[in-house]
């Protein structure tokens, strides 16, 4: 079974506890972007096979957002951190480069 | 090729059965193809036959990093039905429904395919609008479906308990040439006819790279060295996203793991699919007598292939209410599948940016009974450039908003 740690509470949640919320740091395209800018934002995704970021909220719990850094091939989750990111903080790079030395961050 | 028949059996049973040939043969790749399909399950190996039976084109390699058949659909529950709501869809299940009921003649293989009836049982009055409204869509559609009263659903399935506290059945949505088939058997029995047919099939041949010139495709690069060739069809479901990047395009796909299991034999004790949306669980009795019960799927991306056991027991718990006569019935094993899902739950059968390449993903959790329809159309857009069948399930439907809804797909959790 799926364990996050949440950030905001601090309790070792198991996955029954949380409600996945797809994929983090997506930026956001409104009224007045293009056709291409807005499908992107809605549809396409990377759906990575390897390192993943995605939002998660402890619904459960305390009731909060945060996000997590996790491997997709492997359930290998290498940080959980706050949702008030825009981009994967360095302490969470650095913990996937840790046990992933060839990965790098695709912008 | 040697036909199978009665008669092949008895000749075979005089000489201790030395005669059989192989079903098909394990070429090496040629330079270069007409055609080349990525992956051989259900859908690949449709997608060959059918250019080669309906377009003639037998110049094709169906080329698949593992074995034959050894993704979904070596996974999936099996079951076949065509009473989908929305008009596109209707209309590609039911043609392939409708070639599930020849394919055993048609491929001189038997794929075991056993109309038996599928029952998508209403658990809630929301389900009870929605159903009528399906039955009467299907109409239209000409697709045989009708509602049916909890009274009757007892009368089919007598295991059933339509009276559960909290699951009650209210009535039914009864689709009678729906059911199961060999899902083994389809993809063996496309690929003895696609070798039949001249075409190679090359396994534990991984595609590592997608070659293109002025934006069209050239070939495929692999683990066996380059093959060449002017069209590729893309059919690898979970991993369509992977494939795609090496082509050069996003897919609006994401994939999760789908998972099912399976009970211990027992006798006969219920000749008909049971679907039950509400509480994302549906059971069907195999002909070995295990009944094998579809669960729900995760709401994380997962390439692991294992999925969560919260589902599991889920489905389990909820289905026990429905049908307490498996309560006491032990598990036999459990697996899941790699699923890929798109933004409304609908195929993508599609041109794609790069001219030549044509993909055929996003099946979800409803791949199976697709099977032949999906090779159907697909190969008609392939050596056509254009299906009736496949127009509305383009890729740039999301871009312009022109989804096909199908949230009842398959009666699970996404």
């Amino acid at each position: 079974m799926l364990i996050l740690e949440c950030p905001c509470c601090g309790v070792m949640a198991d996955e029954t506890e949380l409600a996945p919320g797809g994929e983090a740091h997506l930026r956001r395209h409104g009224p007045g972007s293009s056709d291409e800018d807005f499908e992107g934002y809605l549809f396409l995704r990377p759906n990575a096979r390897g390192v993943h970021f995605e939002r998660w909220r402890h619904a459960h719990g305390c009731g909060k957002w945060f996000l997590a850094a996790r491997d997709t091939a492997t359930m290998e989750v290498f940080a959980t951190y706050s949702a008030q990111t825009a981009e994967p903080p360095q302490h969470v790079i650095d913990a996937i480069r840790a046990k992933r030395p060839d990965w790098s961050l695709v912008p | 090729m040697r036909r199978y028949s009665a008669f092949a059996v008895a000749r075979e049973a005089t000489r201790y059965h030395q005669g059989w040939e192989r079903a098909w043969a394990s070429p090496e790749p040629k330079r270069s193809y007409d055609a080349i399909i990525v992956g051989a399950g259900g859908h690949g190996l449709a997608t060959a036959f059918y250019l080669g039976k309906n377009f003639g084109i037998t110049n094709v390699a169906v080329i698949e990093k593992g074995w034959l058949g050894g993704g979904n659909t070596g996974r999936n529950t099996t079951i076949i039905r065509s009473n989908y709501l929305q008009d596109p869809s209707a209309a590609l299940y039911e043609k392939s429904r409708s070639l599930f009921e020849t394919m055993s003649q048609d491929l001189n293989y038997n794929v075991m395919f056993s109309p038996r009836g599928v029952i998508m049982l209403a658990q809630t009055e929301h389900e009870v609008r929605g159903y009528k409204r399906t039955a009467q869509a299907n109409a239209l559609q000409g697709v045989t479906t009708e509602f049916i009263s909890p009274a009757r659903v007892k009368e089919i399935v007598p295991i059933i308990n339509i009276d559960g506290p909290r699951y009650p059945v209210l009535g039914g949505l009864w689709q009678a040439r729906g059911g199961t088939a060999r899902h083994d058997a389809v993809a063996w029995g496309y690929a003895r006819a696609c070798s039949d047919m001249g075409m190679d099939i090359i396994q534990q041949c991984a595609v590592t790279g997608v070659t293109r010139e002025d934006g069209a495709v050239t070939g495929v690069e692999t683990t066996r060295g380059h093959i060449a060739t002017k069209k590729l069809g893309i059919v690898v479901a979970g991993h369509s996203g992977v494939l795609a990047e090496m082509a050069g395009f996003r897919l609006p796909i994401e994939s999760v793991a789908l998972q099912a299991l399976v009970s211990e034999p027992i006798k006969p004790c219920m000749d008909c699919v049971v679907m039950a949306n509400t509480v994302h669980g549906y059971m069907s009795q195999s002909d070995k007598g295990e009944m094998v019960i579809g669960g729900g799927a995760d709401g994380y991306n997962n390439y692991t292939q294992r999925g969560s056991f919260h589902h599991i027991e889920e489905t389990v718990r909820a289905l026990v209410e429905t049908f307490p006569m498996i309560s006491r019935l032990k598990q036999l094993r459990q697996w899941g599948g790699i699923v890929d899902m798109t933004g409304d739950r609908s195929p993508i059968l599609s041109k794609t940016p790069v001219e030549g390449i044509f993909i055929n993903c996003g099946w979800g959790t409803g791949g199976f009974k697709a099977t032949p329809g999906s090779g159907w159309a697909f190969a008609e857009l392939m050596a056509k450039g254009h299906s009736p069948l496949t127009d509305a399930f383009g890729l740039e439907r999301f871009r312009e908003g022109r989804f096909i809804d199908e949230s009842v797909a398959a009666g699970v959790a996404h």
